[in-house]
């Protein structure tokens, strides 16, 4: 399962015993679809140093795995070593429980799926000739593999009237990446592999196809290798990310808040590097973190009684909700000075809310928009939840910070403490 | 082709129309109007044209027995199987050739076959028809294996290049997804670099019609007999119908080849 392989070592390393040792129970149906490198090296001829040194790694089944490497790494090497584009020189590769080595590659590869950079669409076949290719290879009726297009058209949001009979170049990148998406799962294979399949397609484009396939990973629950320089890319996709660095030794593999709240050594570091103090910011959901509490007020409510609430909290101000629970204004304890009766519409107005599934990011953005202190956040139908302060993102980023580094000396070994790693990578996702 | 500009052999052979459809063209239904055979009704008219003018020019008899309209379709029929067959023949060696020099396997004999294939087509068709002639006595197969000599090149370099020039990402692409060498080579490679392979089959038969004049030199007939017995026996109006059957001949064939090119090039390219 959460085999947190640490960097290879050189020199003679032991067998693989991590898997071995607590590959029991549900451990096994995850290995089923699951992908694992065990002391995999490729070395060409006539160079000195091996392309891929002695690597282990265990990609646990509907995960994805994001490696995450500058150019030069051999990231992509070590993806292609999967559908054996690339014949390792020795060591074991399984592919969901199978041996790829002792398979005809030809065959492996119509069961991982592969998408790459551009697509790589056929431009002299059809949307629905290029997706139907791997079917029709499965030697699938002509009748099934149509309704497997048209269904997996369907799943990448593409409409599968208009797109069928349309040839790649009268595609846009964005749609041609979908259909190279559509193709590498048209034959439902228990694995994808992805060579920086967003890397050429404008940052808006690339944002979406990365919440699509978030979206369809919710859905499908693939074991995704999904290959990127790009770190913003690797957290937001990545449920788990290994950081290569020469020789595609692993630098570190770990979930996105432990590489970035506690990395491995200088490398992982240096790559993290730019903006890491911000970086939690942008993948950790205003859900997650403790929201301020403010005392809460119905317009109907009487002053004195309210500011009462205020006093008591020691916040200086309340929120006045509608009959929802919809935020509408903040009422400070100014606003109710000398006065009697009901709140009304006293009060200044407050921001747009913020909602649960925004990053901390938006959060802060917004706080320095709005040039006040503090913003509603609303759940599901606009109902109040809480309040976000700058003292409440600095102290989610403390207490993650803190989580890390107490995580960290036990991570490694046991499962109970991979569990609550699991979790909370889980939450972020939502 | 949106593929890098590649390195290509020029494939403007004499007569070759405009080597460029604009690019829209591949998609638009070929022979959508009158227009896509003016070309050759207009080859074929002015051949009739040029064949009365001639015919009632005031023919001495020599002239007249060289001219007689059927000894002229006689030898424009031969011409044209020469063409033909040594077309046909050249593919039959430059394809094969191209897709197995294109392997990976296959890349160091690459400029072996390349030399020798240069030499054919830079030692002079003449002298090399002549020595055949010499040593397997003459007739229509000599031609036909000198004029293969020559014309093979065109035909190999662009076999070779157009499979080189198809981006290796989409080679990949239908590796990675699990298509064997030969499926990959068969729906991937052929398909993208088909343009210009049947640019060069294109460029073999225009050179074909051409070059097959020689063959009047090895008693093989076609229409290089009007033009060694025009100039053999000073009679220009014979030696000018050669010539000008000859180049209609050409632009005839090259219209054919360009159309064959324009209607089996895959779509969506």
């Amino acid at each position: 399962m959460t085999d947190t392989a640490p960097e290879t070592p050189p020199g003679p390393a032991p067998a693989p015993p991590p898997d071995s040792a607590r590959s029991s129970g549900a451990a096994d149906g995850e290995d089923r679809r699951g992908i694992r490198l065990i002391e995999v090296t490729k070395r060409y001829p006539g160079q000195r140093a091996p392309a891929v040194d002695r690597v282990s790694l265990t990609i646990p089944g509907g995960e994805i795995v994001v490696l995450l490497g500058p150019s030069g790494s051999g990231k992509t090497t070590l993806m292609r070593l999967i559908n054996r584009l690339i014949e390792p020189t020795s060591g074991t590769i399984v592919v969901a429980g199978r041996d790829a080595l002792g398979l005809d590659p030809t065959e492996l590869r119509r069961h991982i799926g592969y998408v790459i950079q551009n697509a790589g669409l056929f431009p002299h076949m059809t949307v629905a000739a290029n997706i139907g290719l791997v079917p029709r290879m499965l030697k699938w009726d002509r009748r099934r593999t149509a309704a497997r297009v048209d269904e997996l058209l369907e799943l990448v949001d593409l409409d599968p009237g208009a797109f069928r009979g349309r040839y790649p170049r009268e595609l846009s990148g964005g749609q041609q990446q979908r259909v190279g998406v559509a193709r590498a799962l048209a034959a439902d294979p228990p694995a994808l592999l992805m060579d920086e399949p967003f890397g050429a397609v404008d940052p808006i484009t690339r944002e979406h196809l990365q919440d699509s396939l978030l979206r369809l990973q919710e859905e499908l629950r693939k074991t995704i290798v999904f290959v990127t320089h790009d770190i913003d890319e690797a957290l937001k996709l990545g449920d788990r990310i290994a950081i290569l660095g020469e020789g595609s030794r692993i630098a570190q593999y770990g979930t996105p808040q432990e590489i970035l709240l506690d990395p491995a050594d200088a490398y992982v570091e240096r790559f993290a590097g730019g903006g890491r103090a911000t970086r939690p910011l942008r993948f950790c959901r205003v859900g997650d973190v403790p929201l301020r509490a403010v005392p809460e007020a119905a317009p109907g409510d009487d002053a004195a009684a309210v500011r009462e609430r205020i006093g008591a909290a020691g916040t200086g101000f309340a929120v006045v909700l509608d009959e929802a629970r919809r935020p509408l204004r903040w009422l400070f304890s100014e606003d109710l000075a000398g006065v009697s009766g009901p709140v009304g519409e006293r009060g200044s107005p407050s921001a747009e809310p913020l909602r649960t599934r925004d990053t901390l990011q938006q959060a802060l953005e917004r706080l320095i928009q709005i040039d006040r202190e503090c913003v509603p956040v609303v759940g599901a139908r606009g109902a109040y939840q809480g309040t976000v302060t700058l003292a409440t993102l600095q102290k989610a980023l403390r207490e993650m910070r803190e989580r890390a580094r107490t995580r960290r000396p036990d991570t490694a070994r046991t499962v109970d403490t991979a569990r609550t790693v699991d979790t909370a990578a889980g939450t972020e996702e939502t | 082709m949106s593929a890098p500009a590649a390195p290509r052999p020029a494939p403007a052979a004499p007569g070759a129309g405009p080597p460029g459809e604009p690019a829209g063209a591949p998609r638009a239904p070929v022979g959508r109007s009158w227009r896509a055979f003016a070309a050759p009704a207009g080859v074929l008219v002015a051949g009739a044209a040029w064949m009365l003018y001639v015919e009632n020019s005031g023919l001495d008899a020599i002239e007249r027995r060289s001219l007689a309209p059927h000894y002229v379709w006689e030898k424009t029929w031969e011409h044209v199987q020469l063409t033909a067959v040594s077309t046909l023949a050249v593919l039959a060696v430059a394809l094969p050739l191209g897709i197995l020099l294109s392997r990976a396997w296959a890349r160091p004999g690459t400029p072996i076959v390349l030399a020798v294939a240069d030499i054919g087509q830079s030692a002079p068709t003449i002298g090399v028809v002549v020595l055949l002639a010499v040593a397997f006595g003459i007739g229509f197969w000599t031609t036909v294996v000198a004029l293969v000599a020559y014309g093979v090149l065109p035909a190999l370099r662009n076999t070779m290049v157009g499979l080189q020039q198809v981006d290796p990402a989409l080679t990949d692409a239908g590796r990675g997804i699990g298509m064997s060498p030969a499926a990959v080579l068969a729906r991937v490679e052929l398909p993208l670099a088909s343009p210009v392979i049947l640019a060069g089959i294109r460029t073999t038969l225009v050179l074909m019609v051409g070059t097959a004049s020689i063959a009047s030199f090895v008693s093989s007939g076609g229409l290089g007999d009007l033009i060694t017995t025009g100039v053999t026996t000073q009679r220009t109006p014979v030696l000018l119908t050669g010539c000008v059957l000859i180049a209609l001949l050409a632009l005839l064939v090259d219209w054919l080849g360009g159309t064959a090119a324009r209607l089996l090039a895959p779509k969506g390219l």
